[in-house]
């Protein structure tokens, strides 16, 4: 600080005044306000919508986290997210619902983030199939509602509309339940072992699902549990809904469906809300500081009496819950379940989500849910759009002259997100293994590693890696015996 | 270790000679055949053991029967199956005897091998010159272009996504793995769409005649339709399993990589550059993952950049269950889970709630299983952990 006073630059100057509580409030809310009104100005039918769309969305989204990073005052950070979440948001998302769907998939999967994040964040237990949970939630919501025939719709033991919010709280626990009987038999294993394990569950689950329509039909195959019952609109949605086309002087002639949607997107906020303030509880607690110690050195955390397979089964349990209330909120937003949506790339892209992020950290969780999800449902589909747009209108490329045209049709971006999951989980590891929000422990701890390295030279990391590490089996010729 | 030293000084008697043979040759094919006629053995006597405990698990369908007459087909199969198996647990075993560590994208190597080999030959079958050539070349052609391609592949992913990363804590190399295996899937994936616009990868094997007609085999009342392709799997896998163990156990550099695999720090001490052992192992553990691949790939006709998951989570199963890190362990896993899978296979269409689509599962379980009681394997030692 005092270092940078001493020369009086102009960027010093212009950061100084930035850093002013006033200035940079009214710069957030002037950003904010822009990147609003620019969005909600946008023309669907432009050539260019998807671009352009792609540029502001993910402004607008991001915003909240410019504003829990700015210098301002607590109560004008909570006051700006508030209004963002509860009256931005919502105004945009009734003047186009896709943006509404899109943010709801955002808390979805900021949700299961979080949850993930318990599991290989907090405890450092890896887990590749961590979808399973999210899919015992789903199912278990649709196979109660569903128009398919399974065995309950046949034997009318459908239940009401109503139930929704009793069956999130019996997908917490169900969730839980299996989270427990899943995580009892692996829990002896190291690390890679684990997480080929669960990786094999959550692929077991998704064929368990697939086939479970014979001898008796409880999941309806692969063919999916359709007209799934979604909870019933309050009327003070609908009311809330017309008033705010009376006042805005909009037109808006899907009422229920945009009440719907609407209803869905506060549940779901409530939700990543509750598991935010649960998931923090849990970091400052005695559970949670066991888990860091796991995490640590499981030798040494249990020589220090953490009950070691309480404590993992109970992250295994918490991670479990959350997926299978975002589950029940899953199933019911897409009437539609069917095993297709529960493979290994949805575990994969939740667990790019939390590195992306930051493992360890609640923000950075979140972070990671709102970019893997915008790379994922945004950039790419909007560029799929694009192209085709602009394969309607026969659009050159100017400079290389490229024929959108001779585009392949199989080569189409939105249906490559292993490519863009892939890469970012080889360049997180490689130049930024802490996450883009790193949790401070966890910082701490990378740079006491690459002190070490100094020390001991470049050559010598493997080695001392090696130093540390247990004889192992190895490749011995059996030639030699005989 | 010491008598490959001795011979290759250049002292060639009869006497080494034959022992070079007996080391080298025979002993090798001597244990392939103790394994399969041990994991058949043990099988047949099990599916047995089920048709005594339930003689009818489908009305009028006498289980007897069914395994008299399928028996020998489901041996062909699993071995056909267990080769591949057990050559691309080779790949797993030798990076994780080296590195300690799972090599998670392996299994797109496999694929990249099963891709490699449908693009020379299709590349051929265009030029319109794959008729002339002579069955043995085609085959040896196609599968070392793909040894080599996903050989240097595998060095590559080594190079440009593990070293980097040596040294960190493990999950860190692992979930750089994932990185790699989902962005190979889709690299080819995009490659294949650019290039041909689809990605179902038929094999151009129609216009040989060789390939078409199986051979038929027929002992007591069972009849087994032995394809060429099967033998061509387990002929390939046999030679290109001692031609390792030759090089492993036989050579210089071999010697090097058990070193490594031994003491890595050690080594580095002894004089053995670490990194080229290291790279080397990443070489032919690809290579072998590249040659199952074309193997697999003309086996089954048709492959997909999505080809390598299953095949590469059972040889997983299978380097586990012979014992991680051991090159004989994963020749056993392999040929194991390969019978397994094939009796199962066809076994178990007769019981009426399970049937043959939870043969993918049983590998998982079985996987669980061994982790859950022998996490060692069945050739490995038990190694306890060391603070």
């Amino acid at each position: 600080m005092a270092a940078n006073s001493v020369r009086q630059t102009p960027w010093t100057t212009v950061r100084a005044t930035l850093k002013r509580p006033v200035v940079a409030g009214a710069m957030l809310i002037f950003y904010i306000v822009a990147a609003v009104v620019i969005l909600s100005s946008l023309d669907r039918g432009n050539l260019w919508f998807p671009f352009y769309s792609t540029l502001l969305f993910p402004t607008l989204i991001l915003s909240p986290f410019f504003v829990l990073a700015a210098p301002v005052q607590g109560w004008f950070k909570g006051v700006l997210v508030v209004v963002l979440l509860f009256v931005a948001i919502p105004y945009l998302g009734m003047r186009d619902t896709s943006y509404l769907e899109l943010v709801i998939q955002i808390c979805i999967f900021a949700g299961l983030a979080l949850g993930l994040n318990i599991v290989v964040g907090f405890a450092g237990l890896l887990d590749l199939g961590y979808i399973a949970f999210f899919a015992v939630g789903a199912y278990m919501w649709a196979m109660f509602t569903s128009g398919a025939p399974t065995v309950f719709n046949i034997n009318g033991w459908l239940v009401p509309e109503t139930a929704f919010y009793i069956f999130i709280i019996f997908g917490i626990i169900v969730a839980a339940i299996v989270g427990i009987l899943l995580g009892l038999p692996v829990l002896r294993l190291r690390g890679d072992y684990l997480a080929i394990v669960t990786l094999g569950f959550g692929e077991m689950i998704r064929v368990i699902a697939n086939n479970l329509d014979q001898p008796i039909n409880f999941t309806n195959g692969s063919q999916g549990l359709f007209d799934v019952g979604r909870p019933p609109i309050p009327f003070f949605m609908r009311d809330g809904v017309l008033t705010a086309e009376r006042m805005l002087g909009l037109s808006i002639t899907n009422v229920e469906p945009l009440s719907q949607q609407l209803l869905f997107y506060f549940i779901a906020i409530g939700i990543v809300a509750i598991i935010i303030m649960v998931a923090r509880r849990l970091d400052n607690s005695p559970i949670g500081r066991a888990w860091t110690a796991i995490r640590e050195d499981e030798v040494a955390a249990i020589a220090m009496g953490v009950p070691l397979v309480r404590m993992k089964l109970m992250a295994f349990a918490m991670g479990a819950s959350f997926a299978g209330a975002i589950g029940v909120i899953y199933g019911a937003k897409q009437t539609f379940v069917s095993p297709e949506s529960f493979s290994l790339i949805q575990s994969i892209s939740i667990l790019a989500m939390v590195i992306v992020g930051g493992m360890g950290g609640i923000r950075g969780a979140l972070l990671g849910a709102v970019i893997v999800t915008l790379l994922n449902l945004l950039v790419l589909k909007n560029l799929s759009l694009q192209i085709n747009a602009l394969r309607n209108v026969d659009f050159i490329v100017p400079i290389i002259n490229f024929r959108i045209q001779n585009w392949p049709s199989q080569l189409e971006p939105a249906k490559y997100e292993r490519l863009i999951f892939g890469l970012l989980l080889i360049l997180m590891m490689i130049f930024r293994p802490a996450g883009l929000l790193p949790e401070p422990r966890r910082r701490m701890e990378l740079a006491q590693k690459k002190e070490e390295e100094a020390i001991l030279g470049e050559g010598a990391s493997p080695a001392a890696d090696v130093l540390n590490d247990q004889p192992t089996v190895t490749a011995r010729p059996d030639a030699e015996q005989a | 270790m010491l008598d490959a030293g001795r011979s290759s000084l250049g002292s060639v008697s009869a006497r080494s000679v034959l022992g070079w043979v007996y080391r080298f040759i025979l002993f090798p094919i001597g244990q392939m055949l103790v394994f399969i006629v041990g994991a058949a053995l043990v099988l047949t006597l099990l599916s047995y053991l089920l048709a005594l405990l339930f003689p009818e698990p489908r009305p009028n369908i006498s289980l007897m029967t069914q395994v008299n007459r399928q028996l020998p087909g489901m041996i062909v199969s699993g071995i056909t199956i267990g080769f591949v198996y057990a050559m691309i647990a080779l790949g797993y075993t030798l990076v994780y005897g080296v590195l300690k560590f799972i090599n998670f994208a392996h299994s797109e190597i496999f694929m990249f091998g099963s891709v490699v080999g449908f693009e020379v030959m299709q590349r051929l079958a265009e030029g319109g010159n794959l008729p002339g050539w002579s069955p043995v070349l085609l085959v040896a052609f196609v599968v070392l272009a793909a040894m080599l391609a996903s050989g240097l592949l595998a060095v590559l992913i080594e190079r440009v996504a593990y070293r980097p990363l040596r040294g960190a804590p493990r999950l860190v190399p692992l979930i750089s793995a994932i990185g790699v295996s989902f962005f190979m899937i889709d690299v080819v994936r995009a490659f294949q769409a650019i290039t041909r616009n689809d990605f179902n990868l038929t094999y151009p094997l129609n216009n040989l005649e060789w390939i078409r007609n199986p051979v038929k085999l027929a002992i007591g009342e069972a009849t087994v339709n032995i394809r060429p392709t099967q033998f061509i799997v387990v002929l390939g896998a046999v030679v290109t399993l001692i031609a390792l163990n030759y090089f492993v156990n036989g050579t210089k550099l071999g010697r090097g990589i058990r070193a490594v695999s031994q003491d890595m720090a050690t080594a580095g001490l002894m004089g053995i550059n670490v990194n080229r052992m290291i790279s080397l192992t990443f070489f032919v553990g690809g290579a072998f993952g590249g040659a199952a691949g074309a193997l697999f790939g003309m086996n089954v006709g048709t492959v997909t950049p999505f080809v390598g998951f299953i095949p590469g989570i059972k040889a997983f199963t299978a380097a586990v269950l012979g014992g991680i890190g051991n090159i004989t362990g994963a020749l056993l896993g392999g040929l194991t889970l390969g019978l397994i899978e094939s009796f199962l296979n066809g076994l178990l269409v007769y019981f009426p709630v399970l049937g043959q689509r939870y043969t993918d599962v049983f590998a998982f379980s079985v996987l669980i299983l061994i982790l859950i009681f022998r996490p060692s394997g069945l050739l490995g030692e038990r190694v306890d952990e060391k603070v």
